[in-house]
């Protein structure tokens, strides 16, 4: 597998999960794809079809209305997929974290494989995250 | 005879040349967009890393699909377009006819556009219906105008559909785009290229942005890997069936060979300026645009190679 898993880490298409986020990491995803950043000089592509994903960004906190059509989304995304956690509210439930509708257990409905911290990320940020990606997947 | 035809098919202008070539073009097509946009683009093999991935992922099957027209689609346009790049590549490198003449190429053409249209109406997915119903309205659009395309040649070289025959005259007497009409046929060529390769500005069926992707959307794993070497090998097959019918084909002695590539890039970089100078046009402003400015100037056309101008 580890001539496919070097395959997979120079083709990442990725798709963009909005689980009630605040707007304000999807602004910086999109600002991956300026010419600034240019990410697909990675070969990083942002795809509109869940069929066509290899990473889901998932930017926001999973709460109880959403978080089904986390998991739908989640399910119809075809394997081998990786999730990754953009700013903080996946991983900590940023300022939103007493909220009586957040989902404290949010592992259950997606399994989150990485978490890049920031409130928004800066877009170097999550280049580094992607690349950390890329270091596992390459072994 | 047959070893020979079948490595025709596999290797040199068929499935193997065309395929690697197709994805190194469509490489140039991404840098060159790329450096439009003051990018750096994507590296060499991006393509291909692409095309790999997507063949060992997973397939998903839409429950309520007709499933082997959706598994089938692309399979059949990709058979079509093998066999479409062996017959203009044998006619342009070997001067062989292999399966027969221009009418054959027209409709095996038509394969790929038809079979993106059953495999987009097979998913019951909404959004790939209506990718399939705007895939129909543009080939209408433009199917009348590539007719004329491929109907000037056949008259400027006195009445033959032969691949070989075409290519030949223009051999011994000139190029077709000398002519008036041909310049005509040629302009016309390439804005009808660009509509059935759904490229910008005519890339209504598969709009990023309102359909995302129109009729690929369900597709995933292998299928959508023949997707998209469908249409990477469509930036092989249908410059070099321009060149031939209307660029003099190709020349194997002296500068031959580069002059052959040399004309295959201009209609390649001619078709990625107009990519990515040109936004997305509605659906009635193509057929606006093909069947009232570019279907009269084709009957022009038309009428002045009958001429013989």
């Amino acid at each position: 597998m580890g001539w496919y898993n070097k395959r997979l880490a120079k083709s990442i298409w990725v798709f963009h999960v909005s689980a009630s986020p605040c707007n304000n990491c999807d602004i910086e995803i999109l600002d991956l794809l300026t010419p600034y950043y240019d990410i697909e000089r990675f070969g990083i592509k942002l795809v509109g079809s869940i069929r066509h994903a290899d990473v889901l960004l998932l930017s926001g906190i999973v709460n109880q209305k959403v978080g089904p059509m986390v998991q739908r989304i989640y399910q119809q995304a075809p394997k081998p997929v990786f999730v990754v956690g953009v700013g903080t509210c996946p991983s900590s439930g940023c300022c939103f974290n007493d909220s009586y509708n957040i989902s404290q257990n949010r592992e259950e409905f997606i399994p989150i494989d990485l978490y890049i911290p920031g409130c928004p990320p800066k877009p170097e940020a999550m280049i580094e995250g992607v690349v950390k990606l890329v270091e596992v997947l390459n072994g | 005879m047959k070893v020979e035809y079948l490595f025709y098919l596999l290797v040199f202008p068929g499935l193997l040349f065309t395929g690697v070539v197709g994805l190194l073009v469509g490489w140039v097509d991404r840098k060159v967009s790329a450096r439009f946009q003051y990018r750096v683009g994507p590296p060499l093999f991006q393509n291909f890393n692409d095309f790999f991935k997507l063949l060992g992922k997973e397939t998903m099957i839409v429950k309520q699909s007709v499933h082997w027209l959706f598994i089938a689609a692309p399979l059949v346009a990709f058979a079509a377009l093998v066999l479409l790049s062996t017959m203009i590549g044998s006619a342009l490198f070997y001067q062989q006819n292999i399966g027969g003449g221009l009418i054959v190429v027209m409709y095996l053409l038509m394969v790929s556009s038809v079979m993106i249209i059953l495999g987009g109406s097979s998913t019951g997915n909404v959004y790939s219906s209506i990718g399939a119903a705007r895939e129909i309205k543009l080939l209408l659009a433009d199917e009348l105008v590539f007719i004329f395309v491929c109907l000037i040649p056949i008259i400027k070289s006195g009445y033959q559909i032969d691949l070989v025959q075409i290519a030949g005259i223009q051999e011994s007497g000139g190029a077709f785009i000398r002519a008036t009409s041909g310049i005509i046929g040629f302009i016309l060529g390439i804005l009808c290229i660009q509509a059935k390769m759904t490229l910008p500005p005519f890339h209504i069926p598969e709009a990023e942005t309102e359909l995302v992707e129109g009729p690929l959307m369900e597709y995933s794993g292998p299928p959508l890997a023949f997707w998209k070497l469908n249409h990477f090998m469509m930036w092989v097959v249908y410059p070099f069936l321009l060149v031939l019918l209307y660029l003099g084909g190709f020349k194997s002695e002296g500068l031959g060979i580069l002059w052959f590539v040399l004309k295959y890039l201009a209609i390649v970089v001619v078709m990625i300026i107009i990519k990515n100078t040109n936004p997305r046009i509605r659906i009635d402003t193509a057929l606006h645009f093909f069947w009232k400015i570019l279907t009269p100037l084709g009957i022009i056309a038309l009428i002045l190679s009958v001429l013989g101008a």
